[in-house]
């Protein structure tokens, strides 16, 4: 029987099918190479701002394509949409902060177990639970479990 | 008064959350082209920043350079940037106006000394100008410059006018119009120049100054690298048109339509510093060259007086960059020793300025 460990992510894994690799970009996968074994080895997590680089758009997309998707999505509505999806490598993730008028501020490949940004901090998941406890005193339920 | 407010509380009594309050980071290292491995940092820093007293002064200008920071559509960044100082005195802005503004001033001073920033717009007519020419409360400008910045941790010239003199130095320059770093030269000085100027770049500046309590890297010119590092025409999308030698000649024929260079119609792009290529202009839809007109050259040091805006430009503007780079070498660190002689000062200048009087003003007519 598999293992949970032994399961292959969803996703678009066929590096037979993968488009070309423009030079320019050769040296950025190998930083996000060198990332990724950091983050295995060490737990160190690291950023890349594609939106700061001299890249032009067709060099980004080539990137994006190259890099592909993977099985996860998300998208945050906080001060504008931010996407976020996992590169067809997992724990390389495409963050895309967009402002409310959908102009690019930043875009970033993160590598990392998860996103920085989709984690809960304490004081939100703290204001979570008296949201949760005004809720509940709300349907008369006064002294919810602790 | 600066409120006692952090700046995320500030951003989340704004209804920021914390993942906005983290885009805000991520965007902030992003303007400011700093590393996004700083976001972790940048987010301490920004969590536990204190609003910064900020004391506006408006000289010779037009008004321009503050209609170009507050028209900018919201919610924006630059627009929660702007939200997280604490603005403290404002001529065009500020409920409060004759005594009761002057009062607000001196009152940040005081409360603030060795910390403020002053953000300065407009020329300022010299020492040895007449007085008149320009007034606040009845005092010259440079005496309420040189008593403002006197306590101030920094000054921050924006718009080309405070940063180079701008238009009202245009020859003969009638009312002595001198630039800020010619006026003051003990303190750190960034100049955000530009007519007007990028509201990025203004609120760039400030967000460095929250994050790293510090101003950021500066040109020649004293203005910051992010925005003024590359000319317009290095990053010009209608470059490869000049690589190829296709110019518009005019600016209704065939090359114009084919959106080709405008070198030939006076573009000032080689010779210009600045980030319009890039941050573009009115929430980020077009920018001057896009919109099939060259680039004038107004970031730069007098490009008032550079010959005709549709010469093409073939030798560099007469700019007196020496004069310019002399000026006000000596900055100081932020805010060093300010504090000390603050208790004493403001009486002290209140008693050693002079109101303007009309013998001084018919005496140097
Ligand atoms: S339009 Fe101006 S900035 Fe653009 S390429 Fe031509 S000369 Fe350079
Ligand atoms: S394109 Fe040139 S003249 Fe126009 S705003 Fe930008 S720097 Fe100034």
């Amino acid at each position: 029987m598999p293992t949970l460990e032994s399961i292959a992510p969803v996703g678009d894994t066929d590096t037979d099918a993968l488009p070309p690799l423009p030079g320019p970009l050769v040296p950025l996968l190998h930083e996000v190479r060198y990332a990724l074994a950091r983050l295995i080895d060490e737990g160190s997590e690291h950023r890349i701002d594609l939106h700061a680089l001299p890249l032009n758009t067709t060099l980004i997309d080539q990137l994006l394509a190259f890099i592909g998707r993977g099985e996860v999505e998300a998208r945050i509505d906080a001060m504008g949409p931010t996407r976020i999806h996992e590169s067809a490598t997992p724990g390389v993730w495409v963050v895309d902060y967009r402002d409310a008028d959908d102009q690019r501020l930043a875009l970033h490949l993160e590598i990392a177990s998860v996103p920085q940004i989709l984690r809960t901090d304490r004081a939100t998941l703290n204001a979570g639970l008296q949201r949760l406890d005004a809720g509940l005193a709300g349907a008369g339920d006064p002294s919810p479990p602790s | 008064m600066a409120a006692t407010q952090t700046l995320a509380e500030q951003l989340r009594a704004q209804g920021v959350s914390r993942r906005g309050f983290l885009k805000f980071c991520a965007a902030t290292a992003s303007l400011m082209a700093l590393p996004p491995s700083l976001i972790p940092r940048i987010a301490e820093a920004l969590e536990a920043a204190r609003r910064p007293s900020v004391i506006w002064l408006s000289f010779q200008e037009c008004t321009g350079c503050t209609e170009s920071l507050t028209r900018s559509h919201a919610p924006t960044l630059e627009g929660l940037i702007f939200e997280a100082i604490s603005l403290d005195y404002h001529h065009t802005l500020q409920a409060a106006s004759g005594e009761a503004a002057e009062a607000a001033r001196l009152q940040a001073m005081r409360d603030n000394a060795g910390a403020y920033l002053v953000v300065v717009d407009g020329s300022i007519p010299g020492p040895e100008a007449n007085p008149g020419y320009s007034t606040v409360a009845g005092h010259s400008n440079h005496a309420i410059l040189m008593e403002t910045v006197e306590h101030a941790a920094a000054v921050i010239a924006v718009g080309t006018c405070a940063a180079f003199g701008g238009l009202p130095r245009a020859a003969p320059n009638p009312t002595g119009a001198r630039a800020v770093m010619e006026l003051v030269d003990d303190k750190p000085i960034v100049n955000i120049s530009g007519c007007p100027p990028i509201p990025m770049a203004i609120t760039g500046v400030l967000a460095h100054y929250l994050t790293f309590g510090r101003l950021p890297e500066l040109d020649a010119y004293r203005r910051p690298l992010a925005f003024f590092g590359e000319s317009i025409h290095d990053r010009c999308y209608r470059r490869p048109f000049y690589d190829q030698g296709l110019f518009a000649e005019s600016f209704d024929d065939e090359g114009a339509r084919q959106g080709w260079c405008l070198y030939r119609l006076g573009c000032k792009g080689p010779t210009t510093y600045n980030a319009c290529a890039t941050q573009r202009w009115n929430g980020a839809t077009s920018w001057p060259i896009e919109a099939g007109h060259p680039c004038l050259g107004c970031s730069e040091p007098a490009f008032w007086d550079a010959g005709g805006f549709y010469q093409a430009v073939s030798v560099p503007p007469r700019v007196n960059a020496e004069a310019l780079l002399g000026a006000g070498a000596a900055g100081a660190a932020l805010g060093a020793g300010t504090a000390l002689a603050a208790r004493r000062f403001t009486r002290h200048e209140q008693q050693q300025r002079e109101p303007v009087t009309v013998e001084a003003l018919e005496k140097r007519l």
